[in-house]
């Protein structure tokens, strides 16, 4: 026992002093670690992971996984010093961003010309490729709102009744990507100014803003909250863990966003990062994807999950990824100024 | 003479010298420098150019940012109001009155230092939630109580939860401090008990209660675990530095806003320093301790009082492990290990929790060593009055920086690559430390270096002033005397300093969420990852987890060294 | 003062013209003095005098501004303590208290590379020697404080110091235990042959102790000189006040060599007793102790007589101590003390507001300087 925390002491000191020295060296050895961040959620990517580490044992992957809005903070905090090598599973939006700041290198992984139109980069070269698309899906609870006896909302325009004052809780838009392509969705399908009105009587009925675009759909779950503005994949897992969600795709057609990957333009670019992009798309991942996602940057002929409407492009509103980009910023400003400066908690 | 040169050299000195001098580089680096980037970060733009004070006119101008500056002023002064009055009743219990199972009541209250504010949060709203079992009646038992729990409530409620041991833990020494004379005196003029309360009791305690409330808001004003969870749409500074930060990535205004924290926190402990020094003298005089008379009265009330706490203390922790257990809350309650298995969660799971042991225990051995030692050379040195008091006020400036500034400051200092300085680029060595396990060690041994110094000085000076002169006269080392005479009469104190650390780790969180890397995750940080996330129950069974290892740390601790303190006891008592 | 009486020990301890101020406080002006081998000397004065940093200045725990210390041939002005080879025992003791009685002893030998069995020798019979045979196994904690005051002193000569230095040793005792002790420490200290320096602020202490004593005051060295010397023959008014108690009379003249008018009375001095330094028609200040001041009943109108009335008689055990009103004339009076036994009062049936002729023995008398 002594010994050991004779040891130990020895141990910290030693690492304290030399981790300078040992550092650098570590670093050139290890060489086959490749940073990937992702905005994937926390309990699909240890599926996707273990075929990656059947298929490529030697790819030695590190996970930084975060929301949307913060993995492309993150991403643009470090532009001038990149610490990611890969970005896997993050909105393309949000990867646009990126490359409008050059911070994205182009990239055509294997099996490229499977992937639709409109899951990639139009470059030759793309500098994003889809994996799946993701859309706005409402959480609602089916014994809450039958406790408070209101029916479920069907649409956008159920979600700003008075009769849901208090009752629905949604991401913020500017941490949360499913929160992002949610306000987005409606700036396009109503315009700028009826787009802004909405959001203004929407925002009468929240009762809080949340950090991620899941926790919405959990809270949901939990009856913390009767309706939760989030995403299909969500509620539907939740669904099938026991919880009393029901997933309801708004009747005029939901926001979506593509989960995309891409190559980080740095200094020294691994050769792991691009085995990774290509295992990425790759048939095997991408059925699993396809398991949970209805949407696929390709098909894969896996059946369209329970719980997704039978026809999910028909779903999806016509959204323009570049726009959504492009004023990115301006509308996460406008949203900010509009609706974080309420400093009382609303009754 | 070359001889005579030779020999007068005084190598203990210049050891001692040497090593006080690297006491205060060592603060220089791990505090001063850290804190100052920070500061300098808060007045340049994205680009770097200098800017004035024009990020602190934008903050200002920026409504939802300037409410949040009212916002952590109003809770933590509800906070400290609540907490102080509950903590003076029930320090007024363990100390001036006749309670039975005293040991117990103040154990229990000690119990909520080992919880993250978190899990304060999180408790809360199993408890008030809308789902919460006091919301719901239990279950429809009872009629239920709806208290809007997000917002201001539920921030007080859980800042009171996390200061009340604190002011506990002050007012108790303060309380038991008062010269029993003067009550002899007060009872001889026949002064009623509620005159002398207001003559004698409350003038004996001013300074212990003046410091608790000072401890109280700089805990509350700058906590930011509780006020994330329950805080719902209500802003605080605390939480915009962690939404500037981790959600925005807009580090130039977080370092703005911790400048705006700063301010009111320095002047609290500038204040609380103050405090502390008049209470020291006050201490100096000898007194007689009180011996609390019987009155049957007042003792069973307090006997309610303090059961009441107790029970709502135990109610905490036994909803938090209830719902940290119940399949899937509030609609079926079957138990199971569901949520103790973190397999499909964020935050790292049962790596980040055995991390974060790995973790609180370097930091309870560096932590204890260095201030131990730092405490020793500045309390047990001769000469060099001026390093030494450099050392000592370096060494109590840590208390006035809370976690979230430390972190930041880290993340600005230790992620710098080079300095330009008047053009020449000097290269940062201590870069390589960024995204370690040894910064987090660093962060916390920084976070928590304070209380840690002061309980050593604060044993050092129990012990003679003159052994050192003496070992020094035998032509003993003074290292020698250091090792065979200092540490193992302290040892007790020691131990208990490296609990602290431990304990500290263990739970907290504003510090190292800003600087833990994604293959070093830790289980304070899992929790707010699995809130983030809407993962409630998976983030309440983890600090259930973080408080039984605590709990169990705490308790073994109190057996093994049961031997340890008899012993010294022994030795010390005359 | 001392002359060099034996070459070879006079003189094994020299200071010389210690200054040292410790900001504008000026702690000790211009120290010196000296002591033999084997010497007893005794530092004595009132609280903040510098007696304490000059045994600090000696052991090399301050440094001074200037000034220099020897022992035998080496210059050890600049030495720090660890390399003076003095021991030291402190007011508080300072014993370690995780260590046996023993374990303390033995703790300066330890580092000095002996054998094992030689160290235990060595403790035994420095445990014999203190009296404390049986008693090397407790703690600090478990000795009275006599006996960890013996524990103090042996670990100080265990490693047979040059210089054996004492600081307030036996403040911390009670009354008893410490004249026993006073015995002690000079016995052992005669026997080792050790040069020890002893700061006191207890004059008793001083001077049933010490080979010679050292009056300081505020900084300065007043007086040096045995207890005898000290104690009959104060340099100044001051020393003559720190030890013993001492009368004074204000307002004298210089009428001739031995002769001062006191308002309107006459006092002879005999013998020197400072009387030398004085100017004739110069004012001075006589003074003489209470044990000295004689009341005698029948020889009214003698030289040195003057009639006082008795102010208070105050009972001291084995003696009185009674308070003397002396009227020099005109509405001057000056209050004096006489010390008398008990036997004498009773014979003399001394009550208060009596007049009675008191007498000042001429040889007791001192003059000092106005």
């Amino acid at each position: 026992m002594k010994r050991e925390i004779r040891k130990l002491v020895a141990k910290s000191v030693f690492s304290m002093i030399f981790v300078a020295f040992t550092f650098m060296a570590i670093s050139s050895v290890w060489a086959e670690e490749i940073l990937v961040y992702t905005a994937l959620e926390d309990d699909e990517i240890p599926g996707y992971l273990n075929l990656l580490k059947n298929s490529h044992p030697d790819i030695d992957v590190k996970i930084v996984r975060d929301s949307t809005g913060i993995i492309t903070a993150k991403l643009l905090a470090e532009k001038d010093n990149p610490q990611a090598d890969v970005v896997w599973g993050t909105a393309a939006t949000s990867l646009l961003v990126c490359d409008q700041n050059g911070m994205l290198e182009g990239y055509a992984p294997a099996d490229l010309e499977k992937v639709r139109a409109e899951f990639r980069d139009s470059n030759p070269t793309p500098h994003w490729v889809g994996i799946k698309a993701w859309m706005t899906g409402f959480c609602v609870n089916s014994f809450e709102i039958k406790a408070l006896g209101i029916p479920a909302p069907q649409s956008y325009d159920d979600l700003i009744k008075p009769i849901y004052k208090n009752q629905v809780v949604m991401p913020n838009p500017a941490s949360s990507g499913t929160g992002f392509l949610t306000v987005s969705a409606i700036l396009q399908m109503m315009g700028k100014d009826k787009g802004w009105a909405y959001l203004d009587k929407l925002h009468e009925n929240i009762v809080q803003y949340t950090h991620s675009g899941s926790k919405p759909c959990k809270l949901a779950g939990s009856g913390e909250s009767a309706i939760g503005i989030s995403f299909g994949y969500r509620g539907i897992m939740q669904k099938q863990k026991g919880e009393p969600v029901e997933t309801i795709f708004p009747k005029e057609g939901s926001g979506w966003d593509v989960e995309s990957n891409a190559l980080i333009k740095k200094g020294v670019i691994k050769k792991s990062s691009k085995i990774f992009l290509d295992w990425a798309i790759s048939e095997p991942v991408m059925k699993e994807y396809a398991k949970v996602y209805p949407l696929t940057a390709y098909s894969t002929g896996v059946a369209v999950p329970e719980g997704y409407p039978a026809e999910p492009e028909k779903q999806l509103i016509k959204n323009d990824l570049q726009w959504a980009a492009a004023n990115r910023t301006a509308i996460l400003e406008e949203w900010s100024r509009r609706y974080e400066s309420k400093s009382e908690p609303k009754k | 003479m070359i001889k005579t040169t030779i020999a007068a050299i005084d190598t203990e000195k210049w050891i001692r010298y040497t090593m006080i001098l690297m006491v205060c580089i060592w603060l220089a680096v791990v505090v001063v420098l850290p804190l100052f980037q920070l500061l300098s970060k808060s007045v340049v733009d994205l680009e770097g150019n200098f800017v004035g004070i024009a990020n602190f006119i934008h903050y200002f101008k920026t409504p939802s940012l300037f409410n949040s500056f009212g916002n952590s002023l109003f809770v933590s002064v509800m906070t400290t109001i609540f907490s102080v009055t509950l903590g003076f009743l029930y320090a007024y219990a363990l100390t001036r009155t006749n309670l039975p199972y005293k040991n117990f009541f103040n154990a229990i209250a000690m119990m909520l230092l080992f919880s993250p504010t978190l899990l304060n949060g999180i408790t809360l709203v199993y408890l008030f939630g809308r789902k919460g079992l006091v919301t719901l009646g239990f279950f429809g038992a009872i009629p239920g109580w709806n208290i809007e729990l997000y917002g201001p409530v539920g921030i007080i409620i859980s800042e009171v939860i996390f200061t009340f041991p604190q002011a506990v833990l002050i007012l108790s020494v303060a309380l038991r401090m008062t010269d029993a004379r003067l009550y002899e005196a007060a009872d001889s003029m026949g002064a009623s008990g509620f005159q002398t309360f207001i003559t004698v009791t409350l003038p004996g305690i001013k300074y212990g209660l003046l410091s608790s409330v000072l401890v109280c808001f700089i805990l509350a004003f700058t906590d930011f675990g509780a006020p994330k969870v329950v805080g719902g749409n209500y802003n605080i500074l605390a939480t915009d530095i962690y939404k500037q930060v981790i959600g925005q990535q807009n580090f130039i205004m977080g370092a703005v806003v911790s400048v705006v924290l700063l301010i009111p926190t320095v002047i609290a402990f500038i204040m609380d320093r103050i405090v502390q020094r008049k209470q020291v003298s006050m201490i100096a005089a000898k007194s007689v301790p009180l011996q609390p008379k019987i009155n049957r009265f007042k003792d069973r009330l307090f006997l309610i009082f303090c059961g009441f706490i107790s029970l709502v203390i135990m109610g905490f922790f036994a909803t938090a492990l209830f719902a940290s257990l119940v399949k899937v809350w509030p609609y079926n309650l079957n138990l199971s290990l569901d949520h103790y298995n973190f397999n499909r969660m964020g935050g790292g799971g049962y790596s980040a929790f055995f991390n974060s042991i790995k973790m609180s225990f370097y930091s309870a051995v560096v932590g204890t060593a260095i201030s131990f030692t730092s405490a020793y050379l500045i309390e047990k040195s001769r000469g060099m009055p001026l390093m030494r008091q450099a050392a000592y006020f370096l060494s109590i400036l840590p208390l006035a920086l809370p976690g979230l500034v430390i972190g930041l400051a880290y993340i600005f200092f230790f992620n710098t690559t080079s300095w330009n300085i008047l053009g020449f680029y000097l290269p940062n060595p201590l870069n390589s430390l960024y995204g370690t396990m040894a910064i987090l060690v660093l962060s916390n041994v920084v976070h928590f270096y304070t209380v840690s110094f002061l309980t050593a000085t604060t044993a050092l000076k129990q012990l003679d002033r003159e052994f050192e002169t003496v070992s020094e006269s035998m032509s003993v080392p003074f290292y020698k005397t250091f090792f065979k005479v200092t540490m193992p009469v302290c040892l007790p104190a020691i131990l208990e300093i490296g609990i602290y650390y431990f304990v500290n780790s263990m739970a907290t969180v504003s510090a190292v969420i800003f600087l833990y890397s994604a293959d070093i995750p830790l289980a304070a940080v899992a929790v707010a990852n699995m809130d983030d996330a809407g993962d409630i129950a998976p983030a309440c069974a983890m600090s259930v987890l973080i408080v039984l290892t605590n709990v169990v740390v705490r308790v073994g601790y109190g057996l093994v060294t049961k031997g340890i303190r008899a012993r010294t006891e022994k030795w010390l008592s005359k | 003062m001392s002359q060099k009486a034996n070459l070879k020990n006079s003189g094994y301890l020299r200071v010389k013209n210690i200054d040292k101020s410790f900001g504008s406080f000026r702690a000790l002006k211009n120290v010196s003095f000296q002591a033999d081998r084997g010497e007893l000397i005794s530092v004595l004065g009132p609280s903040g005098c510098g007696k304490t940093t000059l045994l600090r200045v000696v052991a090399g725990l301050e440094k001074q501004d200037s000034g220099e210390v020897f022992v035998g041939d080496r210059d050890l002005s600049n030495y720090p303590i660890s390399k003076r080879n003095v021991g030291i025992v402190f007011q508080s003791y300072a014993l370690f208290p995780n260590l046996t009685a023993r374990q303390n002893i033995a703790y300066g030998l330890k580092t000095r590379k002996l054998k094992k069995s030689e160290i235990d020798r060595k403790v035994d019979a420095l445990l014999q020697l203190t009296g404390l045979k049986g008693l090397g196994r407790r703690y600090p904690a478990q000795l009275s404080g006599g006996q960890q005051q013996r524990v103090a002193l042996s670990r100080a000569i265990a490693v047979s110091p040059d210089i054996l230095l004492l600081d307030e040793p036996l403040s911390a005792l009670d009354a008893k235990v410490r004249v026993m002790l006073r015995l002690e420490i000079r016995q052992l200290q005669q026997r080792l042959g050790v040069t020890t320096i002893m700061v006191t602020h207890d004059q008793e202490e001083a001077l049933t102790m010490a080979d010679r004593i050292l009056v300081m005051d505020q900084g300065k060295l007043v007086q040096e000189g045995t207890p005898h010397e000290i104690y009959e023959h104060p340099a100044t008014p001051f020393v003559a006040s720190f030890i013993g108690s001492m009368n004074f009379i204000g307002n004298a003249v210089k009428q001739d060599q031995g002769v001062y008018k006191v308002g309107e009375h006459i006092l002879h001095v005999s013998g020197e007793n400072g009387s030398a330094q004085i100017k004739e028609q110069s004012g001075a200040i006589l003074a003489i102790r209470p044990e000295n001041v004689m009341i005698l009943p029948n020889e009214e109108g003698r030289a040195n007589v003057i009639k006082a009335q008795v102010e208070a008689i105050e009972y001291r055990g084995a003696m009185f101590r009674v308070g003397l009103k002396l009227p020099l004339g005109g509405d001057t009076k000056v209050l004096i003390e006489s010390d008398m036994p008990s036997e004498k009062i009773s014979r003399l049936n001394i009550s208060e507001n009596m007049v009675i002729p008191v007498h000042f023995p001429t040889d007791r008398l001192r003059v000092y300087q106005a």
